[in-house]
């Protein structure tokens, strides 16, 4: 099964990447149900992965000023001003949290008011198209089963930007060279957890072994769903995806598209061998259109003469 | 602040054009303030779009400088095989000027990877390039004809390749506009290869040697017609990001000089004029072609309704509430 290595299910991505004896495939689970967007991950993400400021300017769309993930933004909460219908809107009883004061006092028409927070990051795909994609092979795939960008390897062709389904990596414009989540990577290797998780204080993002998550995550569905919030889903927990499963999933509250995120995302590498073989057609063909080209008037000519 | 009435955040409300009707009726869906969900390539459209142009130009040229060196028409191989290398020469410093660290090209051939095309692309590059320039060399001193015949022949198996494999390296993004054409695009850049090449053959080449170009020019212009309307049925709606904007205009202009290009060459090619006039105009036409998709992958990446229309209509219809 030589496709398995492109896209579908992956049981053990760090094996096929080359590792042996790797420890088991660590990720974050991200509940944004408890989400209380004080960005206190996004600034723990900056601090201790010393990235550059990038901009100040308000976007003025919302509390969020951030916009989106980016060379520079690692992890970024998204804030979602929504009116829903009143069924749609029951939050969580909040379980001893600060409450926000909009969420508190609901205005009267057209259902109440609510507030999405989400906390995005790199989705540390199985089948990951930006580590595909890589002509430098800057890109590669830790024994903890994360995508991590080496800085001095990357040349900055910027090819990994369009090949992402998330929109996550991007270059930076100062520098050319791309960066993205490295899921702490050296704090995994120092046994640590990453930096956004530890300062997380609802555990909004939960970190740990893969399978451990997916557990814990399948509970919280069913725990919101019979205290009535049936709009609770997983997004990126499924293996059988078109990335093969994300190393990062969410617990969401609405599409996945409210938030930003791609409802069904694919690894364009999937279609790489039909991508090639038609290249290959089509350099036939071109080749054949010569030949074509250079016999018609040495036979038009022929019979001309006779 | 104040927040207005409660309105749904990030609703698309359809994008009004003027004097332009929307081929597809787009669908209501919700976004994240109508922010792009897939970021768009940095790449400069002078650059990437550029060195698709040039790739063609330089690896279809090298068949086109193959045929004619084996029918004994020298005029023009030669001219051609000029032209392949100053194309490829061009076309490498567009690449190296796109990386943002060009010291650093070297990292290129670092490794040899089947999944990334623009690494498959590199070696290709590597070896297509000293064979053009060889081929190129041997022909204008007229020095080493053994060594030319075998740098011919390597170019013109390699410059196919060449001509093509870009195709996939725009296919291979999560761009809606290429991806979604990914079975099309091949075909379209071999078309559009062909009439650059055949446009300058018939540029450079006396009348007496350019019954092929002709005959290629033709060819090109019905194949590149063909490519880019299968493309489109196939992109649903997608294809408006083919047929708007900039690159709208594009492929527009592109369609009218190939095909203008080849009418005025088959029709009119044994007049110098004539075949300089249709050799300029499929040169153009092709370069347009090139920039068009680009834009339009451009455009799609930037609106997520091409982003996340698509993927919904892929998994059916939504759960009835
Ligand atoms: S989300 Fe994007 S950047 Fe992160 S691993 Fe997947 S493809 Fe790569
Ligand atoms: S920009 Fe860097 S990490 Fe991204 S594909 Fe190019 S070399 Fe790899």
């Amino acid at each position: 099964m030589t496709d398995s290595l492109l896209s579908g299910p992956e049981p053990d991505p760090a094996g096929d990447a080359g590792h042996t004896d790797a420890p088991p495939r660590v990720g974050f689970f991200t509940d944004t149900s408890v989400c209380i967007g004080c960005k206190a991950c996004e600034v723990a993400c900056k601090e201790w992965n010393a990235i550059p400021e990038d901009g100040l300017s308000l976007t003025g769309m919302s509390y969020d000023n951030t916009g989106s993930l980016g060379a520079s933004t690692w992890r970024h909460v998204a804030f979602i001003e929504q009116s829903a219908p009143p069924a749609a809107a029951q939050a969580p009883a909040p379980e001893g949290r600060t409450e926000l004061p909009l969420a508190a006092d609901p205005p009267a028409a057209g259902g109440e008011f609510r507030w999405l927070m989400s906390s995005d990051v790199c989705k540390h795909c199985t089948h990951a198209a930006c580590l595909d994609v890589c002509p430098t092979g800057s890109l590669f795939r830790t024994e903890f089963g994360t995508v991590v960008v080496q800085e001095d390897i990357c040349n900055g062709c910027g090819y990994c930007v369009p090949a992402c389904p998330y929109g996550v990596i991007d270059q930076r414009p100062s520098d050319g060279r791309a960066f993205k989540c490295t899921l702490c990577y050296d704090r995994l290797g120092a046994g640590l957890e990453p930096a956004c998780a530890k300062a997380c204080p609802t555990e909004s993002i939960q970190f740990g072994p893969l399978d451990e998550l997916r557990a814990r995550a399948a509970l919280r569905v069913e725990q919101l769903h019979a205290a009535g919030v049936p709009d609770a889903r997983l997004y990126g927990h499924d293996p059988e995806d078109g990335v093969g499963g994300d190393g990062a999933f969410f617990l969401l509250l609405d599409e996945p598209e409210v938030y930003g995120l791609p409802p069904d995302p694919v690894v364009t590498t999937r279609d790489l061998p039909a991508m090639w073989k038609h290249a290959g057609a089509a350099a036939l063909s071109l080749a054949g259109g010569f030949a074509l080209s250079f016999a018609l008037p040495a036979l038009l000519r022929r019979k001309g003469r006779r | 602040m104040t927040h207005e009435a409660p309105r749904r955040e990030g609703t698309r409300t359809r994008r009004r054009r003027k004097g332009e009707q929307l081929m597809v009726p787009r669908a209501e869906f919700r976004s994240y303030y109508g922010r792009p969900v897939i970021k768009a390539p940095s790449w400069a459209a002078r650059d990437i779009a550029g060195y698709f142009f040039l790739g063609g130009l330089a690896g279809a040229g090298s068949v086109l400088a193959a045929g004619a060196q084996l029918t004994g028409r020298t005029t023009v191989a030669t001219a051609v095989k000029v032209s392949s290398l100053a194309a490829v020469s061009l076309s490498a410093a567009a690449l190296i000027n796109d990386l943002g660290r060009p010291d650093r090209f070297a990292h290129m051939l670092r490794v040899l990877k089947p999944t990334s095309p623009m690494s498959v692309g590199s070696w290709l590059l590597g070896g297509y390039g000293p064979a053009a320039g060889a081929a190129a060399l041997c022909a204008v001193t007229g020095r080493l004809p053994r060594t030319g015949a075998v740098a011919t022949a390597a170019a013109a198996t390699l410059g196919p390749a060449v001509a093509t494999y870009t195709a996939v390296l725009a296919a291979d993004t999560a761009v809606p506009a290429w991806h979604g054409a990914h079975r099309e695009l091949p075909y379209l850049f071999a078309a559009s290869a062909t009439a650059a090449a055949a446009g300058m053959a018939l540029v450079v080449a006396p009348s007496r040697e350019s019954a092929p170009a002709r005959c290629a020019a033709v060819l090109a212009a019905v194949a590149d017609a063909t490519a880019v309307r299968a493309a489109e049925r196939r992109l649903g709606m997608v294809a408006e990001t083919y047929r708007e904007g900039r690159a709208g205009r594009l492929l527009r202009a592109a369609e009218v000089l190939v095909v203008g290009g080849a009418v005025t060459a088959a029709l009119g090619g044994r007049y110098r004029s004539a075949a300089v006039a249709g050799g300029l105009a499929l040169l153009a036409g092709s370069a347009c072609t090139r920039f068009g998709v680009f834009a339009a992958g451009i455009a799609s990446a930037e609106d997520p309704a091409y982003t996340v229309l698509p993927q919904r209509a892929a998994q059916g219809p939504p759960p009835s509430p």
